[in-house]
């Protein structure tokens, strides 16, 4: 079973792993220097960014979180997503 | 409590199976110093961490190697795909093939199964914290021997993501670690438990 992505799906969901890649060392970095204000400002940019990156994504190509899942379509898009190891992303 | 993202930390896309390969990086899933190992290790200490903002430092990192021990996954569960039955005789994956046909199973590049054993959860926060810091460095070791094996740009890339990450939570250990002894008697760390321990006499 092998999904093939188009350019704008991969550009996508490689742009929302970077953005994200920040707000995971962001967390961790925070964790030990909780009082840090100007990583704190960094986190939260970042985090809004991803936030609307991932709803768009959901949009075009349906969500890759159930946060984004909109169950106003007629299918259950969360379970027709590609699984991640298949080389999608 | 976990939320899912039905993506990767970081993309694996290997178009050649190399099923040789498989059976070296499959440690990094079940083995020693694998991520499985390690989340279970930090998920399990976090409890009687009497610090919060370490008690936080380790559940945020424990999150993040359960989706290494995927990214791991994903890297065996593409080099050994649609693997014929000469290669798989031929790369020596015919052992691991017999009890696992091409599902993923944790065990070591030896053929030992994954075993809780390989990590401490001791209820001190000293001892784990050291443990933690070396889990890290055995892991990057790991890592550096497993990148030495490698030949092929499309698995480098991941592992290196990988290797650079243990360095990154080696750091973050440091400064928890430095968080918990400014807490404590800095002429004798070790005149009690603070997981333990009610009185500091």
């Amino acid at each position: 079973m092998s999904h093939k992505m188009n350019t704008e799906q991969e550009n996508m969901l490689r742009n929302i792993g970077i953005v994200d890649f920040v707000t995971v060392e962001m967390t961790e970095y925070l964790d030990t220097h909780p009082f840090d204000r100007e990583a704190m400002e960094y986190f939260n940019h970042y985090m809004r960014m991803k936030n609307q990156m991932m709803r768009d994504y959901a949009v075009k190509f349906g969500p890759l979180s159930l946060s984004v899942a909109d169950t106003c379509s007629k299918e259950w898009k969360w379970a027709l997503q590609p699984m991640p190891w298949e080389g999608g992303c | 409590m976990w939320n899912y993202e039905k993506r990767l930390q970081f993309p694996v896309k290997i178009t050649q199976p190399n099923a040789q390969l498989a059976q070296v990086i499959i440690s990094q899933f079940g083995g020693p110093d694998g991520e499985l190992a390690a989340s279970m290790r930090y998920l399990s200490q976090r409890y009687t961490m009497p610090y919060n903002e370490v008690a936080g430092l380790l559940t945020d990192i424990g999150t993040e190697e359960l989706a290494h021990m995927e990214m791991i996954s994903a890297i065996v569960y593409q080099l050994t795909k649609n693997l014929s039955m000469e290669e798989i005789e031929k790369s020596g994956f015919d052992k691991y093939y017999v009890d696992h046909t091409l599902a993923l199973w944790p065990q070591a590049a030896g053929g030992i199964p994954f075993n809780a054993c390989v990590f401490q959860s001791k209820g001190d926060a000293i001892t784990d914290l050291t443990e933690d810091l070396a889990a890290e460095q055995k892991a990057r070791t790991t890592y550096d021997n497993i990148l030495r094996l490698v030949h092929d740009q499309e698995v480098c890339d991941p592992i290196r993501f990988l290797r650079a990450r243990e360095i990154v939570h080696f750091q973050r250990f440091g400064e928890a670690l430095r968080i918990v002894q400014d807490k404590l008697d800095s002429k004798n760390f070790y005149a009690f438990n603070p997981e333990f321990d009610r009185c500091k006499c």
